[in-house]
């Protein structure tokens, strides 16, 4: 078998050493079982054989016109950021607890900090979390912790995936209708689920009022390249697979989170700090640890042991080699493209676009059977969005999205 | 900080700078279509500043594989981390998870678009259940920690179902790893220790101690074998016991790689556990992730798990909603979990197939024993008078009274070109190292490791020890001051 | 008042009649390494015999300093967020002061002669 080395020889010599006769002694008084229903072993072809055979039934979103979003979105990544990703170092390495051989990971760990710091207008930003939905109850939970509040409002129309995940961290009878006294934060989405870019400062003045914190949910994290940063919130929390890493039906994505300077202590997950050798030289290390489980186990301030490292550095790379620019230009192109299929769209009779405001995602709303409609399109090879009910459809328009599927999409909808 | 590159880069070592400090190009290293710049209807003002380098391609890809260069990495050499299961990373999974129909689908695409998806899914959810015996499996947690949490919900939740919200309290070992009182503290549960310290494993006499007339306990948590790398021989009595009064066996599946395809958890007890892809099954980790944490449960557990588990219908492969099963406790993470690392995973189990997972388990047990016996002379094993699973466990008792501890051994094993071993860990013994060789070493490597251990502890007793507490001195950079890192931290870059 | 000891390394003295002030001892201090941070309790807090008011990080470690006595916070030694050093001192190294309302708790403590024997029985 191919990845076992130990030969035959090897085996006798070690358990002469060890002074047992078998490996089975090894196992002496153990539920030992030889009952397992299980194929046997198989080379790269056979494996690899089955492998395509089930990638080929399903259907990519770069096999026809595709406008799906709501949390999950399909961006171009640039072939460098895979080139990295695959290097031995990066791959096979592991949690840089030993920080003398970990330069690497470290200090990329330490700009993509900079980067979500940077592109959320807060202070400081962690080594990343599990995805989206973690980070958002996460984030309500470090809510809690700094107010000793027990309950969250929802200031705008949450995605369902967080809001399901939320119930499970923090119990459904906790998140209330009003934010007043009893209410740890103010959960805001911008854009929120409908696509609908908001404004923080009227939320921070509510949030002040009852002594809350505002929580920023960000679920595009292109948007951050032109719609303006959320430094009013106190806590800004979101999904960052947009940049650099594929959709991979579901996982892994790339959480992240990030807060003012005065709530470092209570952050949760791993966190990457600046410092010097015995020589002097600048370094980093992960630090901060007493609130992490290995050290402070029951009060910790979470239960996190990984963050997302190789997630993280995809989108470091792939951050980099967008650039300030790049990143205003990709953002600007996902909202023109959106604005193109929007003013076709108000062309039809019986479609409307709902929103007034948008960055690249936006709900459609018909006279006829969405269902029908979406039926139609689908025997067409289009993945028109997400059906929100009998009459809505949440279409989301990336760079992705070409003038041709934009006009195929509006042929096959007039039919 | 000035760093001045000239002089501090030699031949393959550079001194790589931040992003930021890099002279900055007059744009990206991406071509786009220049924007029409048409008017916004975002309602809200432009973006200005953000804050991010600009650089060009060469730029980029030089920078990240400047800093690559100062990684170690299981593809360099051995890295016996005790509980982490650092094994080869095969590249077949890697060209798996890179196949269009796999990377380039949508978690929400209609499931008549993605029936492939769900069957890999479903297979991989019938391949854990049999090695488990736990046939209940579901997919979703995204690493081993938040499988943890998965697995006492599903505990809570079945306890509220059938009226026995009344048990508070979680009996946990002292030696357990910190994710485990983290996720009972997160649930909302009280932990009772029970002591290991003399044995290193939970004794059925101790077990009764903690566990009382049982009536408030919810559940045990024990990692099996357990983080000493001994198999708790008196684990399955135990599981009697709590089950009979009403409490649930929780295992903590890090150290599944003793066990696979050779012991079912379900034969000694066990009710629920999570298994780690990225620990077991050779998902890569990553520099720190991403992980998977899948859990399987008995029959009797079924009905909380989170949603959603893949299910086969007359239809096909589909997604249970919660509607599909509302005993389940909800959701606790967005989508379907981190397919990317099912991939891997299946591509790893079909790969070694029956006899394959058997074998790795054995040669995993067989190499941490055989560097049990060749160290035994040298340094103190703990609990000598057994032998170990797939990971052994030396302290540094012996080498202590000349003034050699745990962290100097490890700092000079890098020296050497080998990643240091879990140290600190178990905190049940003082001063532990945690060696975990895994199956994929060959005897030669293994015995180089041996060879330099046998060598630190000559020189210890030689006296030559001047150097261990300098160690490392030839890795990019020497000791850190961690100290300094936590007084004032620096967590980002210009600040 | 002589300096007393708790078995969970406080040392704790008494200033006039019904003020308790409280540190850690240098043995624990050694056992912690280089501070990294200090969790203070407020002025006005009250706490129970045996509960912890404040925590002490090295990088590896936090660990909770429980009070010996029942009383309430009257001061803080707040210079100490600043310089960790200063518990090492023998005059400026207390963390907290409390006014106590049952000075027969100070009985169950350990003398300095005492807790010397103690130390020689923790590893």
């Amino acid at each position: 078998m191919r990845y076992l080395p130990l030969t035959k020889n090897d085996r006798t010599e070690m358990l002469a050493k060890i002074g047992v006769t078998s490996v089975a002694d090894f196992y002496k008084g153990l539920p030992v079982t030889d009952h397992f229903d299980l194929p046997d072993h198989q080379g790269e072809l056979e494996v690899e054989r089955f492998m395509v055979n089930l990638a080929n039934r399903n259907r990519a979103a770069s096999d026809g016109p595709f406008f799906l979003g709501a949390g999950v979105y399909h961006h171009h990544i640039p072939s460098t950021v895979d080139y990295i990703i695959q290097r031995s170092e990066f791959l096979t390495s592991y949690t840089p607890y030993q920080p003398e051989m970990a330069q690497g990971t470290l200090q990329v760990i330490f700009e993509f900090q900079t980067m979500i710091a940077n592109l959320t207008g807060q202070d400081v930003a962690n080594a990343s979390m599990y995805d989206g939905a973690t980070s958002c109850a996460e984030a309500a939970l470090m809510a809690m912790r700094l107010t000793g509040r027990e309950k969250v409002t929802l200031g705008t129309e949450l995605n369902p995936q967080y809001r399901d995940v939320l119930e499970s961290y923090i119990g459904k009878d906790n998140i209330v209708d009003t934010a007043d006294e009893t209410v740890a934060a103010i959960i805001v989405q911008s854009p929120d689920f409908f696509g609908t870019p908001h404004s923080y400062a009227s939320w921070k003045a509510k949030a002040d009022a009852v002594g809350a914190k505002l929580v920023v949910v960000i679920t595009e994290i292109v948007s951050l390249g032109l719609l303006p940063a959320p430094t009013e919130a106190d806590i800004v929390c979101g999904e960052a697979q947009s940049i650099g890493i594929p959709m991979s039906f579901g996982g892994p994505h790339l959480g992240f989170f990030a807060c003012k300077q005065d709530y470092l202590r209570q952050m949760p997950g791993r966190l990457c700090g600046e410092t010097v050798d015995a020589d002097g030289r600048r370094g980093f290390v992960l630090t901060l640890s007493t609130r992490e489980q290995h050290i402070r186990r029951e009060k910790a301030t979470s239960n996190i042991c990984t963050n997302q490292g190789l997630c993280a550095l995809a989108f470091t790379v792939h951050m980099a080699l967008l650039g300030e620019d790049g990143l205003k230009t990709l953002a600007r192109l996902n909202h023109e493209r959106a604005c193109a299929l929007a003013d076709e769209l108000s062309n039809i009779k019986g479609v409307r676009v709902m929103n007034e405001n948008f960055f690249n995602e936006f709900v459609v709303e018909f006279e006829s059977s969405a269902k029908e409609v979406v039926m139609k399109l689908a025997a067409q090879n289009i993945i028109p969005g997400l059906r929100l009910d009998d009459h809505r459809l949440l279409m989301a328009v990336t760079e992705m999205v070409s003038e041709e599927d934009i006009k195929t999409f509006v042929r096959v909808l007039g039919e | 900080m000035e760093q001045n590159t000239i002089d501090a880069s030699r031949a393959l070592n550079y001194e790589e700078p931040l992003l930021w400090e890099h002279e900055q190009a007059d744009g990206g290293g991406v071509d786009f279509p220049a924007p029409k710049n048409t008017s916004l209807r975002t309602g809200q003002p432009a973006r200005e500043k953000i804050g991010l380098a600009n650089l060009k391609e060469p730029q980029v890809l030089r920078h990240f594989v400047r800093l690559s260069t100062k990684n170690f990495s299981i593809d360099h050499g051995f890295f016996p981390l005790g509980s982490c299961t650092m094994k080869h990373n095969p590249r077949l999974n890697e060209k798996m998870a890179r196949l269009s129909g796999f990377a380039n689908i949508h978690p929400l695409q209609p499931a008549c678009t993605s029936q492939g998806a769900l069957e890999l899914m479903y297979e991989l959810q019938s391949w854990l259940g049999e090695l488990t015996g736990l046939h209940g499996v579901c997919l979703t947690p995204a690493a081993g920690a938040h499988g943890e949490l998965a697995g006492l919900m599903t505990i809570k939740r079945a306890h509220e179902l059938n009226g026995q919200s009344h048990r508070k309290v979680i009996l946990c070992p002292d030696s357990a790893h910190g994710t485990n009182p983290a996720t009972a503290a997160m649930c909302g549960y009280e932990l009772r220790v029970i002591p290991t310290k003399e044995t290193g494993c939970v004794t059925l006499e101790n077990f009764k101690a903690a566990l009382g007339d049982g009536k408030d306990v919810a559940g045990m948590m024990v990692t099996n074998p357990n983080t000493c790398g001994l198999f708790e021989t008196e684990i399955a009595a135990c599981a009697k016991l709590l089950h009979e009064a009403g409490g649930y066996f929780y295992c903590d599946g890090a150290n599944f790689n003793a066990l696979v395809g050779n012991v079912k958890p379900a034969d000694f007890g066990v009710d629920v556990m999570h298994i780690n892809l990225h620990k077991t099954f050779s998902t890569p980790h990553g520099g720190g992730g991403p992980g998977s944490g899948p859990i399987c449960v008995a029959e009797t557990l079924k009905p909380y798990l989170p949603v959603p588990c893949v299910v086969k219908t007359e239809e096909g492969y589909k997604l249970e909603t919660i509607d599909d099963r509302p005993t389940s406790f909800g959701k606790l993470k967005g989508f379907q979990g981190q397919f990317g690392m099912f991939v891997r995973a299946l591509t790893y189990m079909m790969s070694h197939g029956r006899e394959g997972l058997k074998q790795v388990s054995e040669d995993a047990v067989l190499n941490a024993n055989y560097i049990q016996a060749s160290l035994g002379g040298d340094y103190h094993v703990p609990f000598a008078n057994r032998t170990c699973m797939h990971e052994c466990l030396l302290t540094d008792k012996i080498q202590k009274e000349a003034g050699v501890t745990t962290i100097d051994i490890a700092k000079t094993l890098v020296e050497y070109g080998i990643h240091p071993m879990t140290v600190y860990f178990p905190l049940v013994v003082q001063g532990a190292m945690l060696i975990e060789p895994t199956e994929t070493e060959s005897k030669e490597t293994i015995d180089r490791f041996i060879a330099v251990m046998k060598k630190i502890a000559s020189d210890t007793r030689a006296g030559e020890t001047g150097q261990f507490h300098e160690n490392p001195i030839s890795t990019p950079r020497r000791r850190l001051d961690e100290v300094r890192a936590a007084r004032q931290p620096v967590l980002k870059a210009g600040s | 008042m002589t300096v007393k000891f708790s078995k969970d390394h406080e040392w704790i003295k008494l200033e006039g009649r019904d003020v308790a002030v409280v540190g850690i001892t240098d043995y624990a201090q050694h056992a912690l390494g280089d501070l990294v941070f200090i969790e203070l309790p407020k002025v006005g807090a009250t706490y129970n015999k045996g509960a912890h008011f404040a925590v002490v990080e090295s990088v590896k470690t936090a660990a909770e300093v429980y009070t010996p006595v029942t009383g309430e916070v009257v001061a803080v030694n707040n210079v100490l967020e600043n310089d960790f050093d200063l518990l090492k001192s023998d005059t400026e190294g207390w963390i907290a002061k409390f006014r106590i309302t049952n000075t027969d708790e100070l009985n169950g403590l350990m003398d300095e002669a005492a807790y010397k024997g103690y130390l020689k029985t923790v590893e």
